[in-house]
């Protein structure tokens, strides 16, 4: 039997929510767990997006329907919440970037993977996009 | 490396290293685009109305370029949910179902993208 083929020992007993919640997670594990999240939350929501560019694009009139969703809201959905889902979409977008271009980094250059690189430029990423998405929900919600 | 023989390489048939290569050329693709659609955005003078903002997007160019992305993003996702689902999904049955559904999710929206772009 070689190497590859020996079986090693698998653990499957992690339970969701009594183990990893007691993980301490450093700034280069939620960097990389919310690129994941994020990842997939802009899977999920890729219809709405599309739907956006749909409306925006398509005529005048479909142009008026998509700025008023946001005011009046979309079906049983008010204006308020199309804004807040938009807004984790724009989280989502931002971190999903940030954390791309982070990696594509530490791909070109292989002196960036290191710990110290890893912490600050985890913070770095996850604080821009923070950062940024705060200061588009002003705009959005009209706070300037 | 080699193919045959009992030197032969028996694992996989490097689809990690495809895989891998294509998410990072299809990510450089999407951050370049955005790049270039905040660019236009950007530069353009006046309040973004309906002229303004679909004017973006009907030139050949743009329609070109945006087309090629609406490509790479499916792509790209389709590595990553399925990343996910090979890391979290451990019944074979369960996890080729969600899989396809990813698939079908991903084909559908490609195409209402691409026929929302070349009406314009």
């Amino acid at each position: 039997m070689t190497e590859i083929a020996k079986k090693r020992p698998e653990f499957r007993n992690i339970n969701a929510f009594k183990d990893l919640t007691t993980y301490r997670m450093t700034a280069a594990a939620w960097t990389s767990i919310l690129h994941r999240a994020s990842g997939a939350i802009l899977f999920l929501l890729l219809p709405l997006v599309i739907w956006f560019f749909d409306t925006s694009v398509s005529s005048e009139y479909s142009f008026e329907r998509f700025t008023a969703a946001f005011s009046t809201g979309l079906y049983w959905v008010p204006g308020w919440l199309l804004k807040l889902v938009s807004l984790g979409l724009i989280w989502a977008y931002l971190h999903h970037l940030f954390a791309g271009v982070r990696h594509l980094i530490m791909d070109i250059d292989h002196h960036a993977v290191n710990k110290q690189f890893g912490k600050t430029s985890g913070l770095t990423v996850i604080t821009l996009s923070v950062a940024l998405t705060l200061l588009l929900g002003a705009k959005l919600f009209g706070l300037y | 490396m080699t193919d045959f023989g009992n030197k032969r390489t028996i694992v996989g048939a490097h689809y990690g290293m495809r895989d891998w290569l294509s998410q990072r050329v299809t990510a450089v693709l999407m951050a370049l685009f955005t790049i270039a659609l905040v660019a236009q955005v950007l530069l353009k003078k006046g309040p973004i109305g309906y002229e303004l903002w679909a004017g973006i997007f009907a030139a050949q160019w743009m329609k070109f370029v945006t087309f090629t992305v609406i490509l790479a993003l499916a792509y790209h996702a389709w590595v990553g949910m399925r990343n996910i689902w090979m890391d979290y999904i451990k019944p074979v049955g369960l996890r080729l179902v969600l899989q396809i559904l990813t698939i079908v999710w991903l084909l559908g929206c490609v195409g209402w993208g691409v026929q929302v772009l070349w009406r314009l």
